[in-house]
């Protein structure tokens, strides 16, 4: 019985595995491969943890296949949404497919506004410069 | 058949042929985030066989590796995002 679990289980994540290979061989642009990488891999390494809990009948192995797919779950997003706002800002290019980048506004306005911060700056510099100016006069 | 067996010529080469695939990006990449990406998920493949390896020879030390490497891992992407970040 649980020989079929663990046959299910881990053939369904290594497919889960494999899928996410294809994809990255595949994808025609960097954030679809992002998008199709880490959801695929996180799910394929969980089964096959799920089947080493499965597998050993002890209590600290499953605990700590339990450990590892936490930690998996935790920070597999993290990492993907790092190296992608990287790579957004970085100018990685679309697919020439991409309809919408809602992001480009945002970053238009932000920029503006360091635009105008910048501006800010640089009229008090310009102020207590004329204020020491006159204090030498 | 037995779960060994099925292991050996079933769960072993998917995740194999998966991991040259990757490899395949690894070089091919336009772009360095590319081959973050790629490197990530090899990683994460290799944590992958280090469990299938380990319900295979019944050693469930090899657990702790995993555990080790997919800390590895996301330290490795967190590193690359921040220094990619700041080059620019």
């Amino acid at each position: 019985m649980t020989n079929i679990l663990i046959c299910v289980f881990s053939t369904i994540g290594a497919l889960a595995i494999l899928f996410a290979s294809i994809g990255i061989v595949r994808m025609p642009d960097f954030y679809l491969r992002l998008s199709v990488t880490v959801k695929a891999a996180t799910l394929g390494v969980g089964l096959l943890l799920a089947c080493a809990a499965f597998f050993f009948p002890d209590v600290s192995v499953t605990t700590r296949a339990m450990a590892i797919v936490f930690f998996l779950i935790l920070t597999a997003p993290v990492a993907a949404h790092m190296i992608g706002r990287t790579a957004y800002h970085s100018g990685t290019p679309t697919w020439e497919g991409t309809l919408l980048d809602e992001l480009d506004e945002d970053y238009k306005k932000q920029r503006a506004g360091l635009l105008e911060d910048a501006n800010k700056e640089a009229a008090a510099a310009a102020e207590i410069r004329r204020s020491r100016e006159a204090d030498s006069e | 058949m037995t779960l060994d067996l099925y292991f050996d010529y079933v769960i072993f080469p998917l995740l194999t042929i998966s991991v040259v695939l990757v490899f395949y990006r690894l070089f091919k990449g336009p772009e360095v985030v590319d081959r973050v990406i790629a490197l990530d998920l090899i990683i994460t493949i290799g944590i992958g066989l280090i469990t299938a390896y380990s319900i295979r020879s019944g050693q469930a030390l090899f657990l702790d590796v995993a555990m080790i490497l997919a800390l590895i891992a996301f330290l490795g992407t967190i590193a690359f995002a921040f220094y990619l970040d700041k080059k620019k």
